[in-house]
């Protein structure tokens, strides 16, 4: 039924972002999709990186030991660079979605003190082709 | 733009770059949480200080308007009277650093890494740091301040009894002599508007621009001084450099704002009889910044650069029909011999020292180089932002001598041909004008006067939204401590903050002066803030790979 699924990541707040990557990790082990990773970085030095170069580093590492952990056969990593990361969110995850041919986006809601998440997923669902799946937190 | 390690048709890496280690993760001294539907995420002292002192600005000046502006007043005398030599030596400083860095080795550092690309084509980049780098000001003075400096040439020194000079005239004046009178004070004009704002600008957008992109520090003024204050920056020393930064962006705005809403109410008056007044311009100001909150709410790429590239296309324009419709050949050769001029007098302009001209010297270059470096923590900021990828050399010749070029030749056409009515037909109706009203007196005597008129206006007003919305950003991220993905709700706060300040001043009992005297008295410290970072930036390129 779906055979990329695409999982935005904040990586300065994976731990909230649990259910979500279980939920893909499960989705993709059952109809034996990839899972790919998208993350937006902006160019200046942020506290998850100092340079957009490592920042890719990280996510690919990050995908790397996802599929080390959940036991998902195909990982990929997607590290979006972006002008104006407050902005240009939403936009550019509807890009990467397109770009990558995700059939399912799976995604957390509601980080912790990150409002715009909700509403990310809310864009994106609107201007989706594919199925979106807005995963919860149930334990907040 | 995305990529994936199975699939290398993405964004190569960038290169090795020498990354400074810290224990300090931005973000740390950070508070973060909602207000309601609204979030934050704020560098926790620069911004309490900041904000709360700049609303308890904002409702002194309201209270006891007589009293603000009698502060106001004197603070303009003293800083400018007693600190005229550091200002212009500080300024002569920072070109001759920037000269230097051009013919070094290490002008073939990159920005961002050796392998690092462009973020911007050229034509975006000039447009934005144009843009944002002199704003209003060429509006405002493009045709008031060479009309001002030949008639003040041409009048001749005076002197008062105790021995001060009393006229405004620059140097040593050009008394009855037209040909000199002309040439002096285009040449004071390109001073003020040539390589030192630039340089002034590019020392504070290298610093940045190299101890972020390069260095990995956070994208705030402090980083700058890691050098030579090591961890100390992250604390009580960076707060209050960064809130420094932070009060000279703002005043040196509102001062900008202050000079847009006065031309471009007057600009109205001229062409639709709108009556001129606080009224209007209160309107004026907040009409035009509720234009500068949809730009930095639609973002760097999707409004600022946007909007930056539309004023360029219109001030080309405007540029271009000025230099058909006037006396284009006496122009084009006014240029270059403007521009000899400005060589020539170079020297004696910029000395700090043994002034005669005190007029000249103090209320015009001591003000104006306070406030370029009032304005430099935003607009290099904005540079920096937008110049990652280029090397050392290629962003100092960019960022010195190309703008400089463009202002001389915008001074040379509006201010020429504005000198060349008074000299060649006896129009003297610029001349005898108001400031804000020369440009477009200037104007009328050319055809489709009401077309260019306005023209004119949008263009003030696009200035002003360009300016406001990219110092939004700027004040958005040193105040988040140097984050650039902070909540859009704060880049909102700031810019209508940014319009409130610049009303309340006007209102004050001082107007536009009160203004200038909050620029140059925040220019101050923020000087010997620049002059640091000269220092700095030699320290962090010496340990680049080249």
């Amino acid at each position: 039924m779906f055979r990329k699924i695409m999982i935005p990541v904040d990586l300065g707040h994976v731990e909230a972002l649990e259910r979500a990557l279980q939920v893909g990790a499960d989705l993709a082990g059952h109809y034996g999709a990839e899972v790919h990773y998208v993350s937006v970085t902006g160019t200046a030095p942020s506290k998850i990186a100092h340079s957009p170069e490592e920042f890719r580093e990280k996510l690919n590492r990050f995908a790397a030991a996802e599929a080390e952990a959940r036991s998902i056969a195909s990982t990929h990593a997607h590290t979006v660079i972006s002008h104006d990361p407050s902005v240009d969110m939403d936009h550019q995850l509807c890009e990467a979605m397109d770009e990558i041919g995700a059939d399912l986006v799976v995604m957390g809601s509601h980080i912790p003190h990150w409002y715009e998440f909700g509403s990310h997923g809310g864009k994106l669902a609107a201007h989706a082709h594919c199925s979106v799946m807005i995963v919860r937190d149930d334990t907040r | 733009m995305t990529d994936d390690p199975d699939n290398q048709g993405i964004p190569a890496p960038e290169g090795a770059t020498e990354i400074i280690e810290t224990d300090y993760t931005i973000g740390q001294d950070n508070v973060e949480g909602t207000l309601g539907p609204i979030g934050f995420d704020i560098h926790n002292p620069v911004f309490m200080i900041s904000g709360i002192t700049i609303v308890a600005f904002v409702f002194y000046t309201l209270a006891l308007p007589e009293q603000a502006g009698d502060v106001f007043s004197w603070l303009f005398a003293q800083v400018t009277q007693g600190f005229d030599w550091f200002f212009l030596g500080a300024a002569n400083i920072f070109v001759l650093f920037c000269l230097f860095l051009v013919v070094t080795p290490w002008g073939s550092v990159r920005l961002g890494g050796a392998e690092a690309t462009p973020d911007y084509s050229y034509i975006g980049w000039f447009a934005m740091l144009f843009a944002a780098g002199m704003g209003i000001g060429l509006m405002f003075y493009g045709v008031s301040e060479p009309m001002s400096h030949f008639s003040t040439s041409l009048g001749g020194v005076s002197v008062g009894e105790d021995g001060v000079r009393t006229d405004w005239a620059p140097l040593g004046a050009a008394a009855g002599d037209q040909e000199a009178a002309i040439r002096l004070g285009m040449a004071a004009t390109i001073f003020h508007w040539g390589l030192h704002p630039w340089a002034i600008y590019a020392v504070v957008a290298l610093a940045l621009a190299l101890f972020s992109f390069n260095k990995g520090l956070p994208l705030t003024i402090r980083s700058a001084f890691y050098p030579i204050l090591g961890d100390r920056v992250w604390g009580w020393w960076g707060h209050v450099i960064d809130t420094l930064a932070v009060f000279a962006t703002l005043f040196g705005l509102a001062t900008s704002l202050g000079f847009g809403a006065t031309q471009a109410n007057a600009g109205l008056n001229h062409l639709f009889g709108i009556p001129i007044g606080n009224t209007t311009e209160v309107i004026l100001i907040s009409v035009i910044t509720a234009i500068a909150l949809i730009s930095v709410v639609r973002g760097l790429d999707g409004g600022v650069k946007i909007l930056s590239e539309i004023n360029m296309g219109l001030a080309f324009l405007l540029l271009a029909f000025t230099l058909i419709a006037g006396p284009t050949i006496a122009i084009m050769t006014g240029f270059a011999d403007y521009l000899a001029a400005y060589v020539q007098n170079l020297p004696a302009l910029s000395n700090p020292l043994g002034r005669e001209d005190v007029n000249f010297s103090q209320g015009w270059t001591s003000f104006y180089w306070a406030w370029w470096i009032s304005w430099s923590p935003f607009v290099g900021m904005f540079i920096a932002r937008v110049s990652r990828g280029r090397t050392v050399r290629e962003f100092v010749i960019c960022v010195l001598l190309i703008p400089s070029l463009v202002s001389v030749l915008w001074m040379s056409v509006f201010g020429g041909v504005a000198i060349q009515q008074v000299v060649q037909d006896g129009y003297t109706a610029a001349q005898d004008a108001d400031l804000p009203l020369q440009l477009f007196l200037m104007l009328e005597e050319l055809p489709l006067a009401s077309i260019t008129s306005f023209i004119g206006i949008i263009l003030v007003i696009v200035f002003f939204v360009t300016s406001s919305d990219s110092g939004s950003l700027v004040i958005d991220t040193i105040t988040a401590g140097g984050k650039v993905d902070a909540p859009v709700p704060q880049r909102v706060f700031w810019c209508i903050f940014e319009g409130a300040v610049a009303i309340v001043l006007l209102l004050s009992a001082g107007g536009l002066a009160s203004l200038q005297s909050m620029v140059i008295s925040t220019g101050l410290p923020f000087t010997i803030v620049l002059l640091i970072m000269c220092w700095c930036i030699l320290r962090g390129l010496m340990s680049e790979k080249r």
